[in-house]
């Protein structure tokens, strides 16, 4: 946005700056009605059913019917619930889950603000999320959605842990906090990607303990890839790990009382927020814009390629909806605190003195 | 003029959230106010250019703590009408508080500007932030000159964490627990056994 005051004075650059971000959201909300029903067709074709198909060709605008229902019900707030907190909940999980976008790059030199410390931005911000469900949560004054909100927070605090560290790997690697330099860290090919990063310390060359720890490095973030991917669905509370609002064992967690365009903000915020996660995956891991066979520098080519990446990671959280049954509470935080905690510290020790030791 | 709009803004923001977090009746109602105090001086910090210190601000004070505060204030059962008594005894002594507070806090930022520390003045001047960000030049100054300081704070830390681990860590004999290891190494012949239970006899258990 300051490019833009710089290029075309302050009353023009600020419309322009906030005309791109306009443009942003609504692309951004444009994916997402997509990406629903996208995960549902998924999910009914695993289960060979149809899914929605009623709604316009192949069930298209399906997401935008469910929209117009949700608005044009009518808002529901109980009497004893404390309205302001109830009301503020869903639209501060909303606006979290939009503002964070600010620091992603879509594509080479598209990006809302490139922050330096981009990265911890997307920490600080996700890591406010929570507060969103806890509102929500103490201010429906029901014992239900409280007790729903006391498990999702517990859930989210947990697994920001072991994302935390697994972040930390990759700065090490690139060392900086900037999001875009950490794809530009990767644009060789597949054998640099930081998910496949094993293949390029074989490829490299070098001193053969050089090469050996290359390569250790290299399979530890590949582990750290998926440790990253399971850490997200908790985060984001997707099955297998949607303990908040498992409809088959127990009341819908901390939005028991929502109904109407307050549901909505929710479930708005919590898709944009599993989108984020696939475009982290795919920034982080799986080099951003870069094909596989080398660097993109055209924008709009590199944002086709972190497209459909972000589509390829989110059809992956798809299938693992439609196939893994549901952990039990008491799994889920063994494997946050028990497994992965541990397993990451490892990882940033290791990948530390890789760096350290032998540049990276 | 945008910036100083949004200095404007954000600490008016904070001024009168930091006055609703005493005044507020609700407890909780104080706590998130709290939170928006120090969302904003983050907002602030933003401003003069140490983002690096805003994004640690939110992470750890309104990401971690403040979240355990909530928790801990929507837990417990608080009574509304006791917690108003004794409002005039109290005065004084806060009011003595907050005066010395606010005495010390005009003084030294009255000796700052008095004193005029220059560059050479400190251990470590810190880089232009032409040569190095923010997270950068913190880093080169915490693990070179303050490496001591910095690790004696992080060995305080430790020390308070098993302190809190030892108090609430109780170990009960007659609690039944799960052996996650013991379980999921199970092997199939133990779990499963197929019987071939002839018609009108069942199967002896």
């Amino acid at each position: 946005m300051r490019d833009l005051v710089e290029q075309f004075g302050p009353l023009w650059g600020s419309v322009l700056g906030i005309a791109q971000i306009l443009g942003f959201a609504i692309l951004l909300l444009l994916t997402l009605a997509f990406i629903l029903l996208f995960d549902r067709k998924v999910w009914a074709a695993v289960m060979m059913r149809k899914g929605p198909n009623v709604v316009g060709p192949f069930g298209l605008f399906q997401s935008f019917a469910d929209f117009l229902k949700f608005v044009f019900k009518e808002i529901v707030i109980p009497a004893a619930a404390n309205k302001t907190v109830f009301v503020i909940a869903p639209i501060l999980t909303l606006v979290l889950a939009f503002i964070t976008w600010a620091v992603v790059p879509l594509a080479p030199g598209w990006v809302i603000s490139d922050m330096n410390v981009g990265i911890l931005y997307l920490l600080a911000i996700s890591s406010l999320g929570v507060y969103g469900i806890i509102m929500g949560g103490w201010a429906s004054n029901s014992k239900y959605p409280f007790l729903g909100a006391l498990r999702s927070a517990a859930q989210m605090v947990s697994y920001e842990v072991s994302i935390g560290f697994v972040i930390v790997t990759v700065l090490l690697l690139v060392g900086s906090l900037n999001l875009t330099q950490i794809v530009n860290h990767q644009s060789a090919g597949l054998w640099d990607w930081h998910g496949f990063s094993f293949i390029g310390a074989l490829l490299h060359g070098g001193s053969p303990i050089k090469i050996a720890m290359a390569f250790v490095t290299g399979i530890i973030m590949f582990m750290m890839m998926w440790i990253f991917f399971i850490s997200a669905l908790a985060e984001t509370n997707r099955p297998p790990f949607d303990l908040p609002e498992a409809e088959s064992e127990l009341v819908a967690g901390y939005q028991v009382e929502y109904s109407a365009t307050l549901y909505l903000l929710f479930m708005v915020g919590e898709y944009l927020n599993i989108v984020l996660m696939c475009a982290m995956i795919s920034i982080l891991f799986l080099g951003g814009w870069n094909l596989p066979w080398g660097e993109v520098t055209n924008p709009y080519i590199g944002f086709l390629v972190l497209y459909t990446k972000i589509w390829f990671v989110f059809f992956l959280f798809a299938m693992v909806k439609a196939f893994v049954p549901r952990y039990r509470y008491d799994q889920l935080m063994r494997i946050g605190w028990k497994v992965f905690l541990p397993t990451t510290l490892v990882a940033v020790a290791v990948v530390g003195a890789n760096v350290t030791f032998f540049g990276g | 003029m945008l910036i100083s709009a949004a200095f404007y803004i954000l600490s008016a923001i904070a001024i009168i959230s930091a006055l609703m977090v005493v005044a507020a009746k609700n407890p909780v109602h104080s706590v998130l106010f709290l939170v928006l105090t120090f969302f904003t001086t983050a907002g602030l910090f933003v401003l003069i250019g140490a983002e690096y210190l805003a994004m640690l601000l939110v992470v750890v004070y309104v990401g971690a703590v403040m979240v355990l505060f909530l928790f801990v204030v929507m837990m417990l059962d608080i009574d509304f009408v006791e917690l108003k008594q004794g409002f005039t005894r109290y005065l004084p002594l806060g009011a003595g508080v907050a005066i010395t507070l606010f005495a010390m806090f005009i003084l030294v930022s009255n000796t700052r500007i008095a004193v005029n520390i220059g560059a050479g003045d400190l251990a470590s001047p810190t880089p232009s932030t032409d040569i190095a960000n923010n997270a950068e030049a913190i880093g080169k100054i915490l693990y070179t000159d303050y490496i001591l300081f910095f690790q004696l704070a992080g060995l305080v830390l430790f020390v308070a964490m098993i302190g809190a681990i030892v108090l609430t860590l109780r170990h009960r004999d007659n609690v039944k627990r799960q052996n996650v290891t013991k379980q999921v190494g199970r092997p199939r012949a133990e779990g499963v056994e197929l019987m071939d239970p002839k018609s009108g006899e069942g199967v002896a258990l």
